[in-house]
C-alpha cells in the first residue's frame, strides 16, 4: 500500500533537528535505500531542519517546525515547514563562487540540492516549506505501514 | 555521539585528534573553542586529525573553514589529516578539498609544515 504519510510537529530546538535527522535515517532505511543514500537523505533533512529552526523560527518557542515523511512507492518525500519570515530562493548565494568559498555559512541548501533528486521551496504565510524528494532506484523495500 | 577533542605535540606541530560529530551546537563549538585556545597560546602549526569524525554537517564545514582562515590570518598553517570517505566527499562537492591541505599519513603531514 503506497501513499502512507507520517507527520510531526516539533519545537524550534536543536533536539528537534536531531529528531528529524534520526527519523529520516530510519525512514530511508525502511524504504530500502542503501547506506550512502540513507546518509544523504538524513543529512539533507538535518540541513533543512536547521534552516527551519535556526534561520526560520530563530529558536522561537512559540513557533513550530512541521516535518512529514511520505513513501508513495516511487519516492520518499519529506516536507519541512517553519513559521519564520520566509526564505526566497533568489536570495541564496552560490557557496561555490570564489567570493563565497571561504565563508563560514551558506552551504546548507547547496548540500540539500546535492543530496536529493528534487528540492522545492514554497513561501507560506508565514514561513517556508521545503519539499525534498528522493526517488527509489530499484524496487522499494517497503511502501506500507507508517511508523509513529 | 557528540565530538571529543584532544591535543598532542609532535615535532612542533599541534595535532588535534577529533572524534564523533562536528555539527551545529555540538562539535562546532568544541572545535571553535579549541582552535581559539590554541591560537591564544601561540600555536601556529595545527593538524586536525579527522580520522574518527563520523559526521560533519554544513555548520561543521563552516567551522573547519573558519579555523583554516583564523590560523592563516595569524600567519600559521592548518592542515587536515585522515578524512573519512563521507567527509572527503563533502569537501569535494563544496570545492573545499583543494582549499585545505589534506594528508593521509601523519608523519608526512607533520613534515610538510614550514620549519
Amino acid at each position: 500500500m503506497a501513499g502512507n504519510r507520517v507527520s510531526y510537529t516539533l519545537d524550534s530546538t536543536l533536539e528537534s533537528v536531531n529528531t528529524a535527522e534520526t527519523t529520516a535515517e530510519q525512514m530511508a532505511a525502511k524504504a530500502g535505500f542503501e547506506d550512502d543514500d540513507q546518509h544523504r537523505i538524513s543529512m539533507a533533512v538535518r540541513e533543512a531542519a536547521v534552516n527551519a529552526v535556526l534561520h526560520g523560527n530563530a529558536y522561537d518557542p512559540n513557533k513550530k517546525m512541521r516535518v512529514s515523511f511520505e513513501n508513495n512507492g516511487e519516492s520518499l518525500i519529506i516536507t519541512i515547514a517553519d513559521e519564520g519570515k520566509g526564505l526566497h530562493e533568489e536570495d541564496i548565494p552560490d557557496p561555490l563562487s570564489p567570493e563565497n568559498l571561504l565563508k563560514q555559512s551558506g552551504r546548507g541548501i547547496f548540500l540539500i540540492r546535492s543530496f536529493m533528486d528534487e528540492v522545492r521551496f514554497r513561501v507560506l504565510e508565514p514561513g517556508t516549506e521545503v519539499t525534498l524528494v528522493k526517488h527509489f532506484r530499484g524496487e522499494p523495500a517497503s511502501a506500507t505501514e507508517a511508523t509513529t | 555521539m557528540s565530538m571529543k577533542a584532544s591535543t598532542r605535540q609532535v615535532d612542533g606541530v599541534t595535532v588535534v585528534d577529533l572524534s564523533g560529530r562536528i555539527t551545529l551546537g555540538e562539535g562546532s563549538v568544541v572545535l571553535r573553542d579549541m582552535v581559539r585556545d590554541l591560537i591564544g597560546k601561540g600555536e601556529r602549526k595545527i593538524l586536525l586529525n579527522l580520522g574518527d569524525v563520523t559526521y560533519i554537517d554544513s555548520s561543521g564545514i563552516g567551522e573547519l573553514v573558519s579555523a583554516f582562515t583564523t590560523v592563516r590570518n595569524q600567519g600559521g598553517e592548518l592542515k587536515l589529516l585522515k578524512l573519512t570517505k563521507k567527509v572527503h566527499d563533502l569537501l569535494q562537492i563544496t570545492k573545499l578539498y583543494t582549499v585545505f591541505d589534506v594528508k593521509d599519513d601523519e608523519a608526512a603531514a607533520i613534515g610538510s609544515f614550514k620549519k
